[in-house]
């Protein structure tokens, strides 16, 4: 290697320049080959199975607490039970499901929509998802000692005290959360990197589906957000362990400090767990409705600034905690007015269907929902945003409710509609049609059989996290309603899960572009090849395959004559706002190292959470040790140089 | 076949990681804005506790810049060796580029020294109040950074003396320096807490 | 390249009709059904009110449920007539039949639907804030100023007097003067739990370290219900408890009376328990008049003139009392009175004791 410069040519992809591709970029159908992969690929389809097993198991969680709830002063789950059931239902879903699924498409999509042949941090790709992986598993693990974490997903202080908490419960979920932390940030900087760096040329900042702007924000958010729980959850694990006094009253420490450092980095946290899912809906829609998106530059503004308005608004989780009515004023108006971004993406999405020409799948019945499902979740959150209500809402089944049809509505609908719209790209077989109406059917009438009524359960005053309440209280019926929906629900995902086994096992040939769709992954085989395309594109428009439909005389993007670049594995790197090539990039071959490093950092987790400080010295020991072969500069990535070069070198 | 059309851009393309176009480069930014918006959070749990708190604070007295003061010194005059390493690393001179490495990594040896014998000297133990807490947790989240940093150094060391990096190929030195500036930085503003607010405070 | 995608309907539009009519009813009987008010079944009720500072508050919540249900009606309207609406062309539209195309403008609907939202949603920042304002403080002196002290898992209610010997404690009931605003200080003995009366006041939390305060004024005598509401543990599900609102002179006459000390017992089962009772359950709960003085539990020095037991868990009858004693746990499982184990005429005799405690 260690040429300094080099033209990248130009050339038609042929069958040759293919051959050889495939040869560099495969990785080994072994064990090893399966364990070192660092392909975009193999890793979003992990991410998307683990995710989902999370969301399962999540949701058995859920239908046990539905069972208990469903009848008055019952007496199926203890209490202790019942609060684990609970806290981990919340920590299934809002950790180890809802952003992991999202960076499962994202990882998947990115490289291919971006015309890119791999993210920008390919090995960091992998550890990102193996971390995800242990610290799922090492949460899980509580379980096996009936010591689940057992304080709520929000754990508040002084509950989560070793003095009201002494059992274990609370270090797993500390050490857990950030053990996770660590794999969601590089995530993050991964994403952003990538953003900025790793497209076709010619994708300009405009012309990036929206997908891109939703992870992007998220990530964004989440590399400035995630050291705040973390560190949350750092200084409880302290005050657990060594008695430090930073929420312990008696010493002076303050709970609500607690509360603050949660709330800074929850609330943008569950913007992250929608805005990419927006952009999964909003690239989806134009394609199913046969016509670009309407309002491309509002839609993508009100992404970035639904994020930005979104950092100022966590003391609406605070409102009943005694603070001054004026700072909680303008929390409130912030969080009033955080809908107006909500609006533009629901109007320029209804704009798009209606001037448009709807093709009515099962993948467009489920984007057709989440923009309902998510407005009746953004007006129950501007209810709860005016602060006199709040005070009555907060802490009900209102806000249950509230959070369901956010999640459900504007987090699982667009997932299981990107399930039936990209996972023929990814398998290269369709889903069933007929089986998907029943799927989306009993969803549909599933999530709000079970939570629209929920809405009057928390105006009648039912409060949340309890584990029964008596029969004078008015709530029996509501309760029995919402549960037979959850169960509904419950048969709805399961029929998703036959409609998968059998796409897979039995499912019709996709072909490159079922849909006619006008984005870029729709340019590759299905699924893609390993080095996603044999030459790298150059981009014109928003729609480089939809030009000719559109009649875009102006705009002429190349998909089958581009760069080549087959020097062992690289891609094109480009300017950020306007994508003028400027480097080839030389990406890493696979490796094991991310997972060594993930099990020598779960090992040090373990270490901490049983106090064997001699497993978390050696632990850190073998950390080091990984991390030196990673990092050490290696020739043929230019990262040094050759030892023909140094020989020379004199002082 | 090649096809080079006009319309294609026929500037050679640099290859590999160099200089501020490698991805490495961009993704330190991006530990940088996280490890600082972790340094950003246990500042506000400082002010925090402090604006919440009854009775004096610091504790036990305002706080002696004895040995802090020469540390804090210390530190930033190492961000400047280490600048100046990279300059002759760049121009090829791996002996005294070296050496210069090595020279900051002594000097945050020294720094790590001094801040163990500030915490020697405390009078008080870890966890009894919030100060308390609070100096020894975010000082030893920085001091831990700090010995990342030693580790990081010693590799630039071991990998500028194995001759690895000139003029052209340097993005993996620069990178770590980026790192040990970072440190640096982000110890003026805990020292700027600890040790200087208190008199402004007063 | 094409590919089949199984069979499409078609009839659209009757396919899809249903949703519509199903949300619009849902959405008018869950309507009806809350409008009903001053439901004595559903004691936590907060769609009706009944005291000035909760009554300040409800025209706000129908107004912001009014909005909700008018957008979402509209909003399912809309989107329903997008996709449903008569187009030109195929009968049947597939992927291949229906090429791209550019379509209308379309960006006249953002800035309808944001220019209208945005002006209701200012508006409901305006109304919001001017109701913060209404509500934050009573528009007359408070009548009386009690101290609540929440504990996992009931509350500890403390009257003050004109001099100490007038104030006194009890426990998970509350009396006040009808038509008085009354103000409580709140203060936390563990863990962060929530005080909340819905048809009298918004919640606020207790946060052990603070003291947060409230406010309430009751507009009619009656029984309204409380309940804490922030996670506090495993018996977080079994800590309400009871505010009562008396006209003034009852409720001179019953603090007169809650003043005072426990009268010794007359008859001789009842003294006989009396000395269990400071025996077993001094250490725990207090009887002013008797050496009995445990803080760690309910005052119980006037334990019959309260409604119910365990935290407005269990209403107090002879029989519930007498079951508490030696079976809390099976009736408030984890709650801090254990299972007490007694010989049988020990256990009648603390009951006939507590009994005479009026």
């Amino acid at each position: 290697m260690t040429e300094q410069r080099r033209v990248a040519h130009i050339v038609h992809d042929n069958a040759a320049l293919a051959d050889h591709l495939h040869a560099l970029w495969e990785r080994p159908h072994t064990l090893v080959g399966w364990l070192s992969s660092t392909d975009h690929k193999d890793i979003g389809r992990r991410y998307l199975v683990t995710a989902f097993a999370f969301l399962l198991l999540g949701g058995l969680e859920a239908l046990a607490l539905r069972l208990q709830l469903a009848k008055p002063d019952s007496t199926l789950l203890p209490p202790e039970a019942y609060d684990q059931m609970f806290t981990m239902h919340g920590v299934s879903m809002i950790f180890l499901y809802a952003q992991p699924i999202l960076s499962g498409f994202a990882n998947f999509l990115w490289p291919l929509v971006l015309g890119a042949r791999d993210m920008a941090f390919p090995r960091l790709n992998a550890l990102s998802y193996w971390i995800f992986l242990c610290a799922g598993i090492f949460i899980y693990s509580s379980f096996l000692i009936g010591a689940a974490p057992n304080d709520g997903w929000f754990n508040y202080v002084p509950y989560a005290a070793r003095e009201y908490n002494p059992g274990p419960n609370m270090d797993f979920m500390s050490l857990g959360i950030i053990f996770l932390g660590i794999s969601t940030t590089i995530g993050a900087i991964n994403f952003v990197v990538t953003w900025m760096r790793h497209r076709a040329p010619g994708m300009s900042i405009n012309r990036l589906p929206i997908i891109v702007w939703g992870t992007l924000t998220a990530s964004a958010a989440n590399i400035v957000v995630i050291p705040a729980v973390s560190l949350a959850f750092f200084l409880l694990w302290l005050d657990r362990q060594f008695n430090t006094s930073f929420f312990a009253v008696e010493a002076g420490g303050q709970p609500l400090l607690w509360q603050h450092l949660f709330w800074i980095f929850g609330h943008p946290w569950v913007y992250a767990l929608v805005l990419p899912a927006i952009g999964l809906s909003a690239d989806a829609i134009p394609v199913l409705a046969r016509r670009p998106l309407v309002g491309y530059t509002p839609v993508a503004l009100a992404t970035v600034s639904t994020m930005a308005i979104g950092f100022g608004v966590w003391v609406h989780h605070m409102f009943a905690t005694g603070l001054p009515g004026l700072s909680l004023s303008f929390f409130s108006g912030a969080s009033i007015l955080i809908a107006i971004p909500s609006a533009v993406t629901v109007f320029a999405l209804i704009a798009t269907i209606f001037s448009g020409k709807p093709v009515i799948n099962t993948a467009f019945l489920f984007f057709a929902a989440f923009i309902i499902l998510f407005v009746i979740g953004g007006v129950s959150g501007f209810m709860t945003a005016a602060i006199p209500v709040d005070w009555q809402l907060t802490d009900t089944y209102f806000v249950v409710a509230h959070i369901h049809y956010v999640l459900i509505g504007i987090n699982v609908f667009p997932v299981v509609g990107s399930l039936y719209f990209w996972l023929p790209k990814m398998t290269g077989r369709m889903l069933g049609e007929r089986l998907g109406r029943w799927n989306f059917w009993l969803m549909f009438a599933g999530v709000n059989i079970a939570f629209l009524p929920m809405h009057l359960t928390g105006l009648w005053g039912m409060p949340r996290r309890i584990y029964t309440y008596h029969a004078g209280m008015g709530w029996s019926a509501l309760n029995m309603i919402t549960t037979v929906g959850a169960f509904i629900f419950a048969v709805g995902v399961l029929l998703l899960l036959v409609n998968i086994a059998l796409s897979l096992k039995v499912g019709a040939k996709a072909g490159p572009n079922p849909w006619r769709a006008g984005t870029l992954e729709w340019a590759t085989t299905s699924p893609p090849q390993p080095y996603n395309f044999v030459v790298i594109p150059t981009i014109a428009s928003r729609h480089p395959l939809w030009e000719e439909d559109l009649n875009d005389t102006r705009h002429r993007s190349h998909v089958h004559r581009g760069y080549e670049l087959s020097d062992h594995h690289e891609t094109i790197g480009t300017t950020t706002v306007d994508a003028v090539p400027d480097i080839i990039l030389k990406m890493p071959s696979p490796s094991l190292t991310p997972l060594l490093l993930a099990l020598a950092l779960s090992a040090l987790f373990v270490g901490l959470l049983l106090h064997a400080w001699w497993v978390v010295g050696a632990a850190g020991a073998a950390i080091l040790a990984v991390l030196a072969a990673w990092l050490w500069p290696q020739a043929h990535l230019g990262e040094r140089l050759e030892e023909s070069e140094t020989a020379g070198a004199g002082s | 076949m090649t096809d080079d059309t006009a319309d294609t851009p026929r500037v050679p393309l640099p290859v590999g990681t160099t200089g501020t176009s490698a991805n490495g480069w961009y993704g330190m930014w991006g530990l940088v804005a996280t490890e600082g918006s972790l340094f950003g959070f246990l500042l506000f749990g400082y002010y925090y506790l402090l604006f919440h708190n009854t009775g004096p604070w610091p504790p036990d007295g305002l706080p002696s810049l004895r040995i802090s003061g020469p540390g804090t010194l210390i530190l930033l005059a190492s961000s400047g060796v280490i600048w100046w390493a990279e300059h002759h690393v760049r121009k090829g001179r791996r002996a005294v580029g070296a050496l210069i490495v090595a020279l900051t990594l002594a000097m945050g040896v020294v720094f790590v020294a001094l801040q163990l014998k500030e915490w020697a000297g405390r009078p008080f133990a870890f966890g009894g109040t919030p100060y308390s807490s609070l100096y020894f947790t975010i000082t030893g989240f920085h001091m831990a950074h700090v010995v990342v940093g030693l580790l990081v150094l010693l590799a630039l060391l071991v990998w500028t003396a194995l001759g690895y990096f000139d003029g052209r190929r340097n993005a993996v030195f620069r990178i770590g320096a980026l790192y040990w500036h970072f440190v640096d930085v982000v110890w003026l503003f805990v020292f700027s807490t600890f040790y200087l607010s208190p008199y402004l405070l007063r | 390249m094409t590919a089949r995608q199984g069979p499409l309907p078609t009839a659209g539009p009757m396919r899809a009709r249903p949703p519509r009519l199903l949300l619009l009813a849902g959405v008018s009987a869950c309507l009806l059904a809350a409008a009903n008010p001053a439901r004595a079944d559903i004691p936590l009720n907060y769609l009706v009110s009944a005291g000035a500072r909760a009554n300040h508050i409800l025209p706000l919540t129908w107004g912001v449920s009014i909005i909700s249900v008018l957008v979402v009606i509209t909003l399912s309207g809309l989107l329903l007539w997008a996709i449903l609406r008569r187009r030109g062309g195929p009968p049947t539209r597939t992927f291949d039949n229906t090429p791209a195309s550019r379509g209308g403008d379309g960006l006249r609907w953002i800035s309808w639907g944001v220019g209208l939202s945005s002006i209701v949603l200012f508006a409901t920042v305006i109304w919001t804030i001017r109701t913060v304002a209404r509500v934050m403080e009573p528009d007359e002196e408070p009548a009386i100023t009690l101290e609540v002290i929440a504990h996992q898992w009931w509350w500890e209610v403390r009257y003050p007097g004109a001099m100490p010997s007038q104030g006194f404690t009890t426990a998970n009931e509350i009396h006040i003067p009808v038509g008085q605003p009354v103000r409580i200080r709140l203060k936390g003995a563990d863990v962060i739990h929530s005080f909340w009366v819905p048809l009298l006041a918004g919640k606020t939390d207790v946060i052990p370290g603070t003291v947060n305060t409230t406010w309430m004024t009751a507009d009619a005598p009656g029984t309204y219900r409380g309940q804490c509401t922030e996670y506090c543990g495993v018996e977080h599900a079994n800590m309400g408890f009871l505010v009562i609102a008396q006209p003034r002179p009852e409720f001179d006459a019953w603090r007169r009376a809650q003043a005072s000390s426990a009268a010794p017992p007359a008859r001789p089962r009842a003294r006989e328990g009396e000395a269990h009772f400071k025996a077993r359950c001094g250490a725990c709960h207090s009887v002013r008049g008797t050496g009995a003085g445990g803080r760690v539990g309910p005052d119980l020095t006037h334990l019959m003139s309260r409604q119910t037991l365990a935290a407005a868990t269990i209403p107090n009858t002879p029989d519930t009392l007498a079951r508490w004693i030696i079976h809390a746990q099976d009736m408030k499982p984890r709650s801090l009175m254990p299972n007490i184990r007694m010989p049988e005429d020990e256990h009648a005799a603390i009951t006939a004791y507590l009994q005479t405690l009026e």
